[in-house]
Formats: C-alpha cells, structure tokens, sequence
C-alpha cells in the first residue's frame, strides 16, 4: 500500500513536468535548435574573425612605429641610443610606446580604465554634494543659486549629453518637418514653392549648418550667462536632419492612394475629416521611415558638431582625446567608436518598433 | 444604333414603366476627351443612356472602350467634355454620397476595421442621427453582407471576397440614389464572384437602388440585369445595342439558367461582342 501511494506521488510530480517538457520540446525543436546554434556560431565566427583581423592588424602596424623608431634613433642619435630606445619599448613604459591603432586588449582596458573613472568621478560628485549640501541650503533660502559640481565629465556622462542632444534635435527636426510636409504635401503649389528651398539645403554639410547656427544663437544669447553650446548643437543636429522627414511627409501625403481619395471624394468627406481620416493614416508609414531615417542622420551628425560646438558629449570627447595625445587615447577613441555604433544600432531599432506599430501593412518598413 | 436605344425607351412606354419622372439617370450626347500631345482622343462621344427608378442595368464592352470612363464621369470623379449627366433631372458637377461606388478594388481603408470603414460614410450621410443609431446602420449591412463575426477586424486582416463585401456594405448604408458599381468581382475567383453575385441581389432586391454595373462576364450580365448594354469599342464609343431581360425577380441562378431564353440572351450578347 505504501509503496503503491508513493508510486502515485512520482508520478504526479511527473505530470507536473509534462506540460514544461512538451512545451520545451517543442520550443526547441531538432532543426530549430540546429538553425539557432548555426545563426549564433557564424555570428560568434565572424567575431572571433574581426577580433582576430584586428589584432594582427594592430600588431603589425605596432611594429612598423617600433622599427621606424629605433631607426630614428639609429640613425639621429647613434647605436647607443637606438639600444636605449629598444629596451625602453620592450619595457612597456609608457614614455616610448608606438602610437598607432591600439589592439582589442588595450581598448578593452581603456573601456575598463573609463567605467572605473565613471565611479571615481560619481563619488567626487557626491561628496561634493554632502559637502556642500547645508551651503547650498542656505544659498537658495537667500534667493540664490545652488552651487554645483562643474568637475570632469565622465564618459558615461558624455554618452548621456549625446543622447539628450540627440533626442533634443529629433524633436526639432520632428517638430519643424511633419507639419511643414503635411502643409506642403497637400498643396502642389506651395510644394513647387519650396521645392528649390529644400533641395537646396538638403545637402548642405553639418558643419555648415552648425556655423550658420552658430552665428544666428551667438548674437541671439549676448548676455546671458548660460552655456550655449547645448542649444547650438541639438538645432544644429535639428537642422542637418530634419529633411528626410520632410520630404518623407511630403510624398506619403502627395501620393496617398488614389483608391482612398476617391472614397473620401464620393462620401464628401470635409476637408478635416479627409486629413485626420484618410491622408494623415494612410502616410503615417511613410513619415515613420522619414523619421527613423531622420533618427540615423541626427546621431551620425551630432558627433561632428558637438565637436565644434565643444558641447560635453561623445563628440568633444573623441576630438579631445585625439588633442590629448595621451598613451591610451587612441583605445578610448575606439571605445568611443563602438559606443557609438552599439547606440546608433539601438535607437535604429527603437525606431523600427514604433514604425511597425504604426504601420497598417505589417510587412512594410524593414 | 441611336435608334435602338430610341426603341428600347419606347417599349418601356408601351410597357407602361417610362415616365419622364420615372427616369433616375439621364446621360445625354455625353462626350469625353483627352488631350493628348498628338492630339485629342475622344473616348465618349454621342453617348445617349437613360436608366430608370429601381432599374439595373449592366453595361459590357470591350477593354478600353470607356466604360469605367463613363462610370467615374457619373459619379462626378470625371470631368465631362460635353453633353450631360442628370440624376433626378439635376445635373452631376462632382462626386457625392447620393450615388454610391464600389470600385474595383475594395478600396477600404487599411487602418480601419469593417465597421470602422462602414461608419465613415453613414457618420458622413446621416450627421444627425446618434451615434448608436449610426452603428446600427453600419452593422445592419456588415450582418446583409455576411460578416457578423468581423465588425472589429482590421481590413488588412480581410480577404479579398471580405473587403468587397464591406465594400458593398459600406455603399448600401449610406442609402444613395444611383449605385455605381465597376467591375466590382472582376478581382476574385469565380466561386467567391457567385457568392458576392448573390448577397448583392439580395440586398438590391430589398433596396432597389437603381444600379449600373460595369461587368465583363456576360453570365454575370444578364443574371443581374434587367437591361444589358452593349457599349461599341473605342475611340468615340456609345451604345452599340441595348438587351431587355425579361426574367422575373426574385431570381434564383439556377432559375436563370434554366430559362429557355437565357442562352438566346447569352447568344445576343457574345454576337455584339465578337463582331
């Protein structure tokens, strides 16, 4: 009997896993599976492959800059000096090495080396901030300004001033082009009108943008004590990267089809309830690609400008690092790089969501 | 072939049916052109039609000839070269809800469901009705074309026989006074095409709008019509020949077919065609 009650009670704590096991089984069919590990394997291969690339890459070329040298030195300053030069470079101190493209373990640690200076600098603020806590409590009760940290910004909080600005410009661009291109997308008058006006200033260069943004903000902020470079460069970014959502918004609502104008013609539908019903939803598609096309220009240009604008963002801290010359700044330009991409891939994507959610036609936009 | 539309009216008088009040779409000496850079081409000229109350007419021709032409200048999406077009004695200057189309292609909007679709005319033609009223309407013709259980599905979702009985749907509910209707199963298999051939007569037997349809099935032709009309091929095409199509209503496919006059009918229509 006893036996018998505690077979009973195996086998339900194996029902209980049934459900799990066919739920796993199929989830993770054989093919399935074959598929996915494969899909993985060549990404990790190719990897591996780039990462392999690179490093001989960089080893080669850190010979090159290492035989030149001891070369110069040869040939300039005699046997002696070119032995110094070699034994100094075979040391790894920092005063000699070749500065050429830097291999992925120094970019690995130069990433390592800006996390740690992230924390270190995040600590500071903070003690600041305790520091300074009952001051500025007074300050503002007298009607004044906090005093804040204006130390270093850390790389982290050059990613995040990156971001903001970007987001700022998107909003611009967004703001400026989508109504403009309804407005001119159902009028072709106005839109022969601003045709010359927009192909001319599509394809003018971010740094000119910048400049004549530049130009118009600086007068605009005489004066003022704030810090300008922020508005500069989120307009500037705005300005570069509005016109593939204007032109975008343009065609979607020009070209709405014709199927749907004419069901909107023979129901009378008013000249409101033609946009908001028929035109503004059939070209939402289109004025999403222009945004997300927008997005991609925006964070692609920001770089370039917030290095003129010097605004503290990714930007100034690749140009910065180029400027300094230090011995890990090449690995931390890298680092920047990758930064870079990763988020650019990563907003790319937030852009395909929302564009799939807007889209009626769900095979549309990839 | 003036003459024969002539005939066909007067018969209609000696069968009592015309009236001049009785006339709901008056075509006359209708003429279109298009400039083109060698010169006009003339796809209509001389174009004389008149359609009764509750009458429906389908309309056959070669490809090009212009009937769509004709169709989109009745519902006023056309612009007329010459001559006129009259609904109840007033004349078309642009397109609205009293004549209803269905076009081609079911022309729904995407982003919308069934129902959604429906109300966009019924809110556009019945603006003081309430809102439950207006959804009524708007189910009661998605429940006559079949779709009770898709009121709420998006019409991407839909399959091509789906969308084309909203569309149908949609053009009923805003109760016109002309149904224009263009080759509106020429899109779907053949067995859909009866099915959608049925719940159309069914509904039109029901509401008797008067209804031009163009078609290039002869069977389809004379199962729904009570006069056929054979356009010539263009340019400067006008009515070839008119048919009278004398079975009862309600009328049953296999009634029709089984008609002793049906394939004297059917014989009539593929002689004008082939000539």
């Amino acid at each position: 009997m006893e036996q018998e009650i505690i077979l009973q009670k195996e086998s339900d704590k194996l029902s209980f896993l049934k459900p799990i096991a066919s739920f796993l089984k199929s989830k993770f069919e054989k093919a399935k599976v074959l598929k996915s590990l494969k899909k993985t394997g060549i990404t990790l291969v190719s990897i591996l492959l780039f990462l392999g690339l690179w490093h001989l890459g960089s080893k080669a070329l850190y010979n090159k800059e290492a035989a030149y040298k001891i070369e110069k030195a040869l040939n300039e300053q005699g046997q002696e000096a070119a032995d110094a030069e070699k034994a100094c470079i075979a040391s790894g101190d920092s005063s000699c090495q070749p500065n050429t493209l830097p291999s992925p373990t120094q970019v690995w640690a130069s990433f390592q080396s800006l996390i740690a200076d992230h924390k270190l600098i995040n600590a500071k603020k903070e003690a600041f901030a305790t520091k300074m806590a009952a001051t500025n409590a007074k300050l503002v009760a007298q009607g004044k300004d906090a005093i804040v940290y204006t130390g270093r910004a850390s790389f982290v909080d050059t990613i995040l001033t990156s971001i903001k600005t970007v987001f700022a410009g998107f909003l611009l661009a967004l703001l400026i082009a989508v109504p403009i291109g309804i407005i001119i997308g159902l009028s072709p008058s106005l839109r022969s009108a601003f045709n010359w006006f927009i192909q001319i200033f599509k394809p003018v260069s971010p740094v000119v943008w910048y400049l004549l943004v530049f130009m118009i903000v600086k007068t605009l902020y005489i004066g003022a004590s704030s810090d300008n470079a922020f508005v500069i460069s989120f307009i500037s970014v705005g300005l570069c990267a509005m016109w593939a959502t204007l032109v975008n918004t343009a065609m979607g609502v020009s070209s709405v089809d014709k199927d749907y104008i004419n069901v909107a013609k023979v129901l009378k539908l008013g000249t409101f309830q033609k946009v908001f019903k028929v035109i503004l939803p059939s070209s939402l598609p289109l004025i999403f690609t222009g945004l997300r096309i927008t997005l991609s220009v925006a964070w692609m240009v920001l770089i370039a400008i917030e290095l003129l604008a010097q605004s503290p963002g990714l930007g100034l801290f690749v140009w910065e690092e180029f400027q300094n010359g230090a011995n890990d700044s090449n690995s931390k330009i890298i680092v920047a790089m990758f930064v870079i991409g990763i988020i650019g891939f990563l907003l790319d994507r937030l852009m395909l969501m929302v564009q799939q959610m807007v889209s009626f036609n769900k095979n549309e936009g990839i | 072939m003036n003459s024969t539309t002539v005939e066909t009216n007067k018969m209609h008088t000696e069968n009592g049916i015309f009236y001049p009040s009785n006339v709901m779409l008056d075509l006359k000496d209708l003429k279109k052109v298009y400039p083109t850079p060698k010169g006009d081409y003339v796809v209509l000229e001389d174009l004389n039609l008149q359609i009764m109350k509750e009458e429906f007419v389908t309309i056959i021709g070669h490809s090009g000839c212009g009937k769509t032409t004709m169709l989109s200048m009745i519902a006023g999406l056309n612009p007329i070269s010459g001559g006129n077009i009259a609904v109840m004695g007033n004349p078309v200057k642009g397109p609205g809800p009293d004549r209803g189309v269905i076009f081609q292609s079911p022309s729904l909007m995407p982003w919308m469901s069934a129902l959604e679709n429906v109300l966009l005319g019924v809110n556009q033609v019945f603006p003081h009705a309430t809102k439950a009223q207006r959804k009524d309407i708007a189910m009661y013709y998605l429940h006559k074309v079949g779709l009770d259980g898709s009121f709420n599905k998006k019409a991407t979702e839909l399959s091509q026989g789906m969308q084309q009985r909203v569309g149908i749907a949609r053009a009923f509910a805003i109760k016109p006074k002309v149904l224009l209707l263009d080759e509106p199963f020429g899109m779907l298999d053949s067995l859909t095409r009866g099915e959608l051939q049925d719940i159309l007569i069914e509904i039109w037997n029901k509401e008797k709008i008067t209804a031009v349809m163009i078609t290039h099935d002869v069977d389809e032709a004379i199962f729904l019509a009570d006069r056929v009309v054979m356009m010539t091929s263009g340019p400067k095409a006008k009515i070839g020949d008119v048919l009278n199509i004398d079975f009862e209503r309600p009328r049953t496919r296999k009634s029709v077919l089984q008609h002793q006059d049906y394939y004297k009918y059917r014989k009539h229509l593929i002689d004008f065609l082939e000539h």
